[in-house]
């Protein structure tokens, strides 16, 4: 193996570097030679770094076509308005099986449904009525309830809204709505 | 800045008197941060109140670089071993168990190897290690070769070791005396666990007759 910059510390063997198996020249005990950066892996490191990212680009963009060619979601018979009270909530499955959502019915005629993955970390939300808000409660994250946006927390951006359809007492889970802002 | 070359560091344990000056004045040094890396090792408490002072020996080789898995500890270009790298310290041990003189720590706490780095802030700008400033005996020497050569014309340093099947030399000097039949000047760190002390038999002085004179024979 041959190594970019001598070496100061001998092996224990006390054999030349070329001797030396390859790991003696990736893992020197001196601190010039681990310091030394040579140019030829500096530069393999640069293009194989922005080789990451340009892929990356696509991969975002093949993912945004794929999204739009799955179309709309089914409707989906979510509950009976009487089932829901004023001021409680409920949870369902939308649009697929483990994708839970909240609905919340706010007044007799406002009634609102989000995912309840956090936009954080994921975590389950949780409907706090007294203060008009959904609570995360992992790391005290708060989404407006008639909105679902950030009210305070980390999560950056607002939870993804069901789009709903009444018909009569009926109430269907017509969309999803994912927003950035 | 590199420690200067012509400056060494010598251990004399002939000199040491066990007042414990090295202990308190390394946890002085702020690269330790408050934490003392020197040991005072007794060589044999039950016969001896003969101490020796056991700093970091900075060798050639290292073993704990050697073995280390997380590759955390780095040798400077003038030769001084550092303390684990904080970033890449596991905190395995290994180099505790592999070190031929005992020196690495391993503190719980930090989940952090600390060793002698013969005060790296002070010897890297021409000061002396704070043990070596102050060891009233001068069992700890950090000077010129020529002095210690003037200071101390009964020894000389030696920087070989045997330890088991592998020769170590190191950037500490240890002096040993002139007329040691040891040659080439090397130290023999194992050889001392093969000594059984020698059996002794005793009469005692109220006996009219010895009654281990049988057993000693036998035994002896």
């Amino acid at each position: 193996m041959k190594c970019d910059r001598e070496q100061l510390t001998i092996a224990p063997d006390g054999k030349p570097m070329d001797q030396q198996p390859a790991w003696r020249c990736d893992f020197p005990v001196d601190v010039p030679q681990d310091n030394y950066v040579a140019r030829r892996d500096f530069t393999k490191f640069m293009v194989l770094t922005s080789l990451a990212f340009t892929v990356g680009q696509f991969w975002i963009g093949a993912q945004n076509i794929w999204r739009k060619r799955s179309g709309k979601p089914a409707l989906k018979h979510i509950a009976t308005l009487s089932e829901v009270p004023v001021g409680k909530a409920i949870t369902f499955d939308y649009p697929h099986e483990h994708d839970t959502c909240i609905l919340v019915r706010i007044s007799e005629t406002d009634v609102v449904a989000y995912s309840q993955k956090c936009t954080h970390l994921q975590c389950a939300v949780t409907p706090d009525a007294e203060n008009n808000c959904l609570h995360c409660p992992c790391h005290n994250g708060n989404f407006e309830l008639s909105t679902g946006r950030v009210l305070g927390g980390p999560p950056r951006r607002p939870l993804p809204k069901v789009t709903l359809t009444i018909k009569g007492d009926e109430i269907y889970a017509a969309g999803m709505e994912v927003r950035t802002v | 800045m590199p420690v200067p070359d012509h400056l060494e560091f010598f251990i004399d344990p002939n000199r040491c008197i066990g007042c414990q000056a090295c202990v308190q004045a390394c946890s002085e040094c702020d690269t330790h941060k408050g934490e003392s890396m020197i040991h005072l090792e007794y060589v044999n408490r039950n016969e001896s109140v003969q101490t020796v002072p056991v700093v970091c020996m900075h060798c050639d080789q290292p073993t704990c670089a050697e073995v280390c898995p997380a590759d955390a500890i780095k040798r400077t270009e003038d030769g001084v071993v550092q303390s684990a790298r904080k970033p890449r310290c596991i905190a395995c041990g290994n180099c505790v168990m592999a070190c031929p003189f005992g020196v690495p720590e391993i503190n719980m706490e930090q989940l952090l190897m600390k060793k002698c780095d013969m005060c790296y802030d002070r010897s890297s700008v021409g000061k002396k290690p704070m043990c070596a400033t102050v060891c009233p005996s001068q069992a700890l020497f950090f000077g010129t070769r020529e002095e210690i050569e003037r200071l101390r014309p009964l020894s000389m340093p030696t920087n070989r070791f045997q330890f088991g099947n592998q020769t170590i030399t190191t950037k500490v000097n240890m002096m040993v005396p002139r007329t040691s039949v040891v040659t080439p000047p090397l130290v023999d760190i194992t050889a001392a666990m093969e000594q059984r002390t020698p059996q002794r038999s005793f009469s005692l002085n109220v006996m009219v007759e010895d009654p281990f004179a049988e057993v000693s024979t036998e035994t002896v």
